[in-house]
């Protein structure tokens, strides 16, 4: 159960980025399927891997509702998104027969899991495969590391809110990414003010500046802020394509400009 | 014996329901574990390639766990246990264990301890104004730290020596350290424990249930936001209660709406798509205990270390808060009423 995975799913995907916090419900399975959705957009071919056992958000934010997963010589298939094939998705959401069944798992049989995960998904050509994680520091993002190590891992990206209750926990996820070897692409702030849709007021609901201030404090790049966006949301619900159906919002223009970023600093490394 | 005989039991059902949770799991070869107190643990041909099968064939799975019985005899003295719970990350479990305690703890003649077993995540320390504390050790165990003479919290963020360290653990080593937590702090005599616990359902969950197995434990509180993104992960949350038989006390919802404090329109920055905690408790027979709003003054004072509750007394979420608080303390009441009366009984 613990043998070295043989990463062969992994073969030709070019680049591969964890999505980080530290701290839980930041928003990473949002930013996740966003950042996605903005370089499909982008023309590029991506993948997810959801490895959050416990409580995998992104079938329900993608709408793919339960298919049955099939295997073919290469491995397991990953569901796709759509006709063309330009977003793939593997998630333990999908091999569940109840959804509101828990996982209720200890260490090492979800370490196991994610050997299968990574090592069996025949991914075949990805231009980017982000990994979306749970919150912690813990036996998951250790496992995703040590069977990730025969494929390159481009880095991370953190993704925070402003609050210090928050950054307080990404620290730590920053210097877990440090001792594992893992390059820091960068920090993303979720959840960065809310505009009211009635009078325009900016409110900071969940304080501000926490984001950029981690960032300097931690000598790592600031990506971008996405704001706390009811639509967003309610997208995100509904498993609908934000990037489509809101593409002149200033909610899609962040997250469009910290792809490209993301993009770029992927090509150049 | 009747008390180890119920510890087995429980060890053994868990065991089986992860199991039967793998099995439910298309694709993937059930283990068909024989069970980690049967004969033939670890020595069973599906038991091959499995972490744990050294452990079963020696023996020790059968055995209790020592520190069980150690955690009754030393929790005795604690008449209330409640389990703060989500399943989702980010839904305000730290924010509101921390408010719990400093509500309770604002009756001087109550004494009250907050835990946080979330180890990779310790908020508990900021929220409560306690960051940079240290633990101190005494002949009678760790000492907790207290924010006010009837307040008491233990966190692993005290046992770190800066806030960049990372808590790098797998499940085992967290395991442990719950375990140190529940034995050797020396909570006195507590008419509160609330257990602030990480999102999820996995080791940490397992393990205070399993460590409190030989105490009584009030229930459980279930937060969640209003949107089915969240929900969904709760469902999960309560079905790991129901399975692993602790009571739920109720739910509640946080973030349940935005006031503007401009222009006072309200908006649902996390929509309820499915009809939220209230159409999930309609469904699923819980109580809703409440539904308290955003309000950016609840972040803050997490983010300064000050209870919301004494900064802004008078806002809807402070009284929606006290409302809450009131029907847990309602629920602790009648549940050591019903537990004298079982005592009298027998």
């Amino acid at each position: 159960m613990f043998q070295k995975a043989d990463a062969s799913g992994l073969a030709q995907v070019r680049h591969v980025v964890l999505v980080l916090s530290g701290k839980g419900g930041v928003g990473k399975s949002t930013i996740t399927t966003e950042l996605a959705l903005a370089l499909r957009h982008a023309g590029k071919k991506v993948g997810i891997l959801d490895v959050d056992l416990c409580g995998p958000s992104i079938p329900r934010m993608l709408s793919v509702g339960r298919p049955d997963v099939h295997q073919c010589d290469s491995g397991w298939v990953p569901v796709y998104t759509d006709a063309q094939k330009s977003l793939a998705l593997m998630s333990i959401g999908f091999l569940m027969e109840d959804p509101d069944e828990a996982v209720v798992w200890r260490g090492p049989k979800k370490t196991a899991l994610i050997a299968q995960f990574v090592s069996d998904v025949a991914w075949g050509e990805l231009d980017v495969l982000l990994v979306d994680t749970p919150p912690g520091t813990s036996d998951e993002h250790l496992a995703v590391l040590e069977n990730l190590k025969k494929h390159r891992v481009d880095g991370a990206v953190l993704v925070t809110t402003p609050q210090a209750v928050s950054t307080g926990d990404v620290r730590r996820e920053i210097t877990f990414c440090k001792k594992t070897g893992v390059r820091i692409l960068g920090i993303i702030e979720n959840m960065s003010g809310f505009v009211c849709p009635h009078c325009s007021e900016c409110s900071n609901i969940f304080s501000r500046g926490g984001g950029e201030e981690l960032a300097k404090l931690t000598g790592s790049e600031f990506l971008g802020s996405v704001p706390l966006d009811p639509q967003l949301s309610r997208c995100i619900e509904e498993g609908e394509d934000f990037t489509q159906l809101f593409s002149e919002s200033t909610t899609f223009s962040a997250i469009s400009s910290i792809s490209q970023t993301l993009l770029s600093s992927l090509q150049t490394a | 014996m009747r008390q180890n005989v119920s510890f087995f039991k429980k060890v053994k059902f868990m065991w089986t329901y992860m199991c039967k949770t793998l099995e439910s799991i298309r694709g993937f070869v059930c283990c068909n574990c024989p069970g980690t107190t049967s004969e033939q643990a670890g020595k069973s041909a599906s038991c091959q390639g499995c972490p744990n099968q050294k452990l079963c064939a020696s023996g020790a799975t059968k055995a209790p766990d020592p520190a069980i019985a150690e955690i009754g005899a030393k929790l005795a003295t604690v008449k209330h246990k409640i389990l703060v719970l989500s399943g989702k990350g980010g839904v305000g479990k730290s924010t509101f264990s921390a408010h719990l305690a400093h509500a309770l703890a604002s009756d001087n003649t109550k004494e009250v301890a907050l835990l946080d077993v979330d180890i990779c995540g310790p908020s508990i320390p900021r929220i409560m104004g306690l960051e940079g504390e240290q633990v101190h050790q005494s002949g009678s165990g760790w000492s907790p730290v207290y924010v006010d003479d009837n307040l008491a919290v233990m966190s692993i963020g005290f046992l770190l020596s800066s806030p960049d360290d990372a808590v790098i653990w797998r499940g085992p080593k967290k395991n442990g350290i719950i375990k140190q937590f529940l034995r050797d702090v020396d909570w006195g005599e507590l008419d509160y424990l609330i257990v602030d616990t990480p999102p999820g359902t996995s080791d940490e969950h397992l393990s205070i249930v399993q460590y409190l197995s030989s105490t009584h434990v009030d229930g459980a509180i279930i937060i969640t936001t209003p949107q089915e993104v969240s929900l969904q992960d709760v469902r999960k949350e309560i079905r790991f209660c129901h399975k692993v038989k602790l009571p739920i006390i109720g739910v509640v919802e946080n973030m349940s709406g935005f006031v503007c404090p401009k222009c006072k329109t309200t908006s649902q920055i996390f929509p309820p798509t499915s009809g939220g905690a209230e159409q999930m408790c309609a469904d699923l027979n819980l109580p809703l205990l409440g539904k308290v709003p955003l309000d950016p003054r609840i972040a803050q004072s997490c983010d300064e270390g000050k209870s919301f509750l004494s900064e802004v007394p008078d806002s809807p979420a402070a009284k929606v808060y006290q409302n809450i608080v009131q029907s847990i303390q309602d629920y602790c009441s009648n549940s050591l009423t019903e537990e004298q009366s079982t005592t009298l009984k027998h």
